[in-house]
């Protein structure tokens, strides 16, 4: 039987992100209106945003400085000449018929950030970032004959960052967003909210037999938006190029719109009836000639990063890396974290009390850590009480609960709510023999051999006490005392 | 006395000495149109109200002291300047009842200064165009002679300027569009840097090309205008950060060792043998005043034209994107968003608009951006260079405006290339950005006017006005009129 067995072809896939975040600036990229978000439609607009004939666009020096401290955060070089370029196609949210956006000239490129797979460092390439204005919004009211058209967004500044196709599964693709968006979070130049289209993701993807060096032919996935579907959309539209090919089958070159709504990815449009965009140089804008001074500038007052962060928090404070990839994840989140540490928190034990509870309570609230009512310095006041042995462990939970709901100091809660721990063993002593007076079967068995009933003992005496009792000396008396035959 | 015949200097003087107020200047300029416009019509819109308005408030300050060259001057502006509140048509249906809600930067200077607007000039739509001719609303004629096109684009302004419908106007150049009707209607058109003024508010066709500039009865009024027109403006990113220097200072200086170059490429087989005459001529009678004649080349003048319309084409086919029938301007009825849109441009633009917006999408279109768009922008850098090269041996460049005086209405309507080559010795100065001025130089025997173009070094305006200047101080074309 020297036939070969027909060996199931394993699939590779090949993603590329091409990533949209908006500028967090007070203004537009091309002219002076605020780009505050959810105002009344068109209050935001004025004559060179709307595309009045004769207007010109001016560049907000502000988004180029947005683009290049990104560019140096994600290690791309920046260009010594870029240039602006109209992409030009009708779209009534489009009110000059083109786009003001970058094309053969962007003003980063050549970069790269590295993600974390499977606690393995991997490195992902930055192929370009380039700046665009943003779009309106079309408003179909379902009225059926009209729609109306919002411009509050046009010209709102837009980073586009391209990354090569370096990425070879969901997992990684996610773990590349949440990367970026950390670091754009850091920078301040992006809120990186999802929901609101404020980091919006659209994904290439392809598939190729494993061990292949050719691309497949790609699909591209727009209208992922949000966080958890860039996953799910990618997952979705592997397997189905996947059975496509190995159904014998061949993958179209298209673009293709993820519905959250049924989980799939629908066609859009195929590579033919892609639009000709007529790229040419904008003749309005000049070119971008950064000079070397200014970019050293921008680069000495970048924040320290994520990764740098992380590296700190493990070699300098003996935080494991899950932790403290977790978080250095947000830059507040850390910051809190480095200042509770400050105030005497032991960095461990602060970390352990963030990823529990302070995170859960935030989440179940929808707050941001910057709302968090309870401070650092009364996280390590607290740590210190447990420390010192005035509170138990279990009742420090009691008490954060209650700093966070009233924002008092552990040491208030403590005195108003009577939470000091009982260490007089007397005292102890006493409730324990009040227990086992009155669960003779339960000593019966331990005494038998079934020592799981110590908790049960434990938590007995804990109830009288009202959990105040030192659980060590708690334990040490009930152990002697159970031993003892009387 | 006829005030409407006087330019911006004398007006200025008078009305300073007290002698005249703005309002009898305007009247006497209103009532000129009212006498002459139906026959020339270069017009859009006259604005006789406001008109009287701004010339109430100019007396004011200029009796409180306001000595501003302009105050109280009644001018012309072409009708692809912006202007609040005040129609601004392009003279295309497009845009036909289009008011704009901002002022463009030009107009803003010239409020300041306390002008008085007179009215928006035709214009070949979207000023594309060299007759006038392509006005959506009606056809302007040459004040020399009604049967003949007063030239184009700013065909509106030159009429107006040459009939005395206004003290002086501005236009647009993208290839001539301010010089070949300045010459054909026998004024002064100049053309200045570009990037010298700011271009805010012009309703752009080819934004890489275009211009603003003046359009007068005499050098010296271009350069009081052009004083208050230019400068850097933040609205407009090319507009040069090159402080202008006050261009009426260097008039009446000599010229006397100016190397006037003369290129040989420009007087050409074909060329009306009057025109070449008389511009020869001007070359010998600047040589009298001292001026050294020089020969120089520009090699790459034969493929001004068609690198041009490529060029211009391209930039206008995304410039004019934006009627589409969902903001501003008309929009037709259709039965989908896509039809919509068809329609719209379809009935909106005319046809020469039409053609060049179809000719600017193809030379952009992948596949051809190649041996289009990006083969005319090399060949623009080698004019450019030309321009550099001849620069070095020449101070100004000496040529014809117009290879021909103005010719007949309809006579080039049905041959668009035929009219493309009227502006064949202005458009390598728009691809090269550098300065340009018509002076009339002589008129043929049929009383038609010829232009002799002064072009000058990049932001070196100065020099092209003393030597229009002192040309026209020596010779006797400047203030004559047409009968009307």
């Amino acid at each position: 039987m020297d036939r070969k067995e027909a060996v199931p072809v394993r699939y590779e896939a090949v993603i590329g992100l091409e990533v949209h975040a908006q500028m967090l600036t007070d203004t537009k990229i091309f002219c002076g209106c605020s780009t505050t978000f959810g105002s009344d439609p068109n209050t935001q607009t004025c004559p060179v945003c709307i595309g009045m004939p004769g207007v010109l666009p001016v560049l907000n020096s502000r988004a180029l400085e947005f683009a290049v401290r990104t560019g140096l955060a994600t290690n791309c070089s920046i260009s010594s000449y870029s240039r602006f370029a109209r992409k030009n196609y009708f779209y009534p949210d489009l009110p000059k018929g083109y786009q003001i956006s970058q094309f053969e000239h962007p003003i980063c490129e050549h970069g790269f950030i590295d993600i974390d797979v499977d606690g393995q460092s991997k490195r992902i390439g930055i192929t370009r970032i380039h700046m665009e204005e943003d779009a309106g919004k079309n408003i179909h009211d379902g009225a059926g004959s009209y729609s109306l058209v919002d411009l509050n967004r046009t010209g709102v500044p837009l980073m586009e960052i391209v990354s090569e196709p370096d990425l070879r599964g969901p997992k990684e693709a996610s773990e590349y967003m949440k990367k970026l968006r950390a670091i754009l979070r850091y920078l301040g130049v992006c809120d990186g909210n999802m929901e609101q289209g404020s980091l919006r993701c659209d994904a290439n993807v392809s598939v190729r037999p494993a061990g292949q060096k050719e691309f497949g032919t790609r699909a591209e996935i727009k209208n992922i938006n949000s966080f958890r579907f860039v996953e799910k959309a990618i997952e979705y539209e592997i397997k189905r190029q996947i059975r496509i090919v190995s159904g014998g089958g061949k993958v179209i070159q298209e673009t293709r719109l993820w519905d959250s709504g049924t989980g799939i990815t629908e066609s859009m449009r195929s590579k033919e009836e892609a639009h000709d965009y007529r790229y040419f140089p904008e003749p309005d804008l000049v070119p971008i000639i950064p000079e070397d001074s200014w970019i050293e500038g921008i680069r000495s007052s970048l924040p320290e990063l994520p990764d740098q962060k992380i590296s700190r928090f493990v070699s300098e404070m003996g935080l494991p890396k899950y932790d403290a990839s977790l978080i250095a994840e947000e830059r507040q989140l850390a910051d809190w974290f480095e200042e509770a540490v400050r105030a005497g928190g032991q960095p461990k034990s602060v970390s352990n009390w963030i990823m529990g509870d302070l995170m859960r309570f935030l989440n179940e609230d929808n707050r941001s850590v910057s709302e968090c009512p309870v401070k650092p310095g009364q996280l390590a006041d607290m740590l210190k009480l447990v420390d010192m042995g005035t509170i138990s462990g279990k009742i420090a939970k009691t008490v954060f609960e209650e700093m966070y709901r009233t924002g008092k100091a552990p040491d208030t809660i403590v005195k108003e709510k009577g939470l000091v721990q009982i260490s007089d063993s007397s005292e102890i002593e006493k409730a324990i023999d009040d227990i086992l007076s009155k669960s003779p079967n339960e000593v019966e068995r331990f005494r038998g051999g079934d020592e799981k009933l110590l908790g049960f003992f434990v938590g007995q005496v804990m109830k009288t006490m009202k959990g105040k009792a030192n659980p060590q000396l708690l334990n040490d008396i009930l152990k002697k005392k159970l031993a003892a035959v009387d | 006395m006829e005030l409407f015949r006087l330019g911006i200097h004398e007006l200025n003087e008078m009305l300073s000495r007290g002698e005249v107020t703005s309002s009898e200047i305007t009247e006497s300029v209103l009532g000129r149109i009212d006498a002459v416009e139906d026959r020339i019509r270069a017009y859009v819109t006259v604005t006789k109200d406001n008109a009287r308005e701004m010339s109430k408030s100019a007396d004011k300050a200029i009796s409180s002291g306001n000595r501003d060259p302009l105050a109280g001057i009644p001018l012309a502006i072409k009708d692809n300047m912006c202007t609040r509140g005040i129609k601004t048509t392009c003279s295309s249906r497009m845009l036909k009842d289009f008011v704009p809600p901002y002022e463009s930067t030009v107009t803003s200077k010239l409020l300041q200064s306390g002008y008085v607007l007179s009215g928006k000039t035709n214009l070949d739509e979207f000023a594309m165009g060299s007759s006038t001719e392509n006005s959506a609303f009606h056809t302007t004629r040459n004040p020399w002679d009604i049967d003949r096109i007063p030239g184009g684009s700013s065909g509106g302004s030159a009429a107006a300027v040459a009939a005395d419908e206004c003290i002086a106007a501005l236009g647009s150049d993208t290839g001539g569009s301010i010089r070949q009707p300045a010459a054909l209607c026998g004024v002064v058109g100049l053309k200045p840097t570009y990037g010298r003024v700011s271009r805010y508010g012009l309703v752009a066709f080819a934004s890489s090309l275009d211009q603003i500039g003046p359009i007068t009865k005499n050098v010296r009024d271009s350069a009081i205008l052009l004083n208050i027109i230019s400068g850097k403006d933040v609205k407009d990113s090319t507009s040069a950060p090159i402080e202008a220097p006050d261009f009426t200072s260097v008039l009446g200086h000599e010229i006397k060792g100016l190397r006037i170059g003369v290129p040989r490429e420009y007087f050409i087989e074909g060329m009306d043998k009057e025109v070449d005459l008389a511009v020869k001529t001007a070359i010998n009678n600047l040589e009298s005043l001292g001026a050294i004649p020089v020969e120089v080349s520009l090699p790459h003048t034969g493929y001004a034209v068609a690198t041009y319309y490529v060029l211009a084409t391209s930039e206008a086919s995304s410039n004019l994107a934006r009627y589409d029938g969902v903001k501003y301007g008309f929009r037709a009825v259709g039965k989908d968003l896509l039809d919509m849109y068809m329609k719209t441009r379809a009935e909106g633009f005319g046809p020469e608009v039409k053609r060049r917006i179809m000719l600017g999408a193809y030379t952009l279109s992948s596949g051809y951006y190649d041996a289009y768009y990006k083969k005319a922008q090399q060949v623009r850098t080698l004019i450019k260079g030309d321009f550099d090269k001849a620069f070095k041996k020449a101070d100004v460049i000496v040529t014809p405006t117009s290879p021909t005086p103005a010719f007949k209405l309809g006579e080039k309507t049905d041959d668009p290339l035929q009219m493309y080559l009227a502006d064949i010795f202005t458009i390598s100065v728009n691809l090269a950005g550098v300065p340009g001025i018509s002076v009339p130089c002589g008129f043929t025997s049929s009383g038609l006017p010829v232009g002799l173009q002064i072009i000058g070094r990049h932001f070196d305006e100065q020099t092209i006005l003393k030597a229009a200047y002192a040309y026209e101080q020596s010779s006797q074309w400047t203030g004559r009129r047409p009968s009307l």
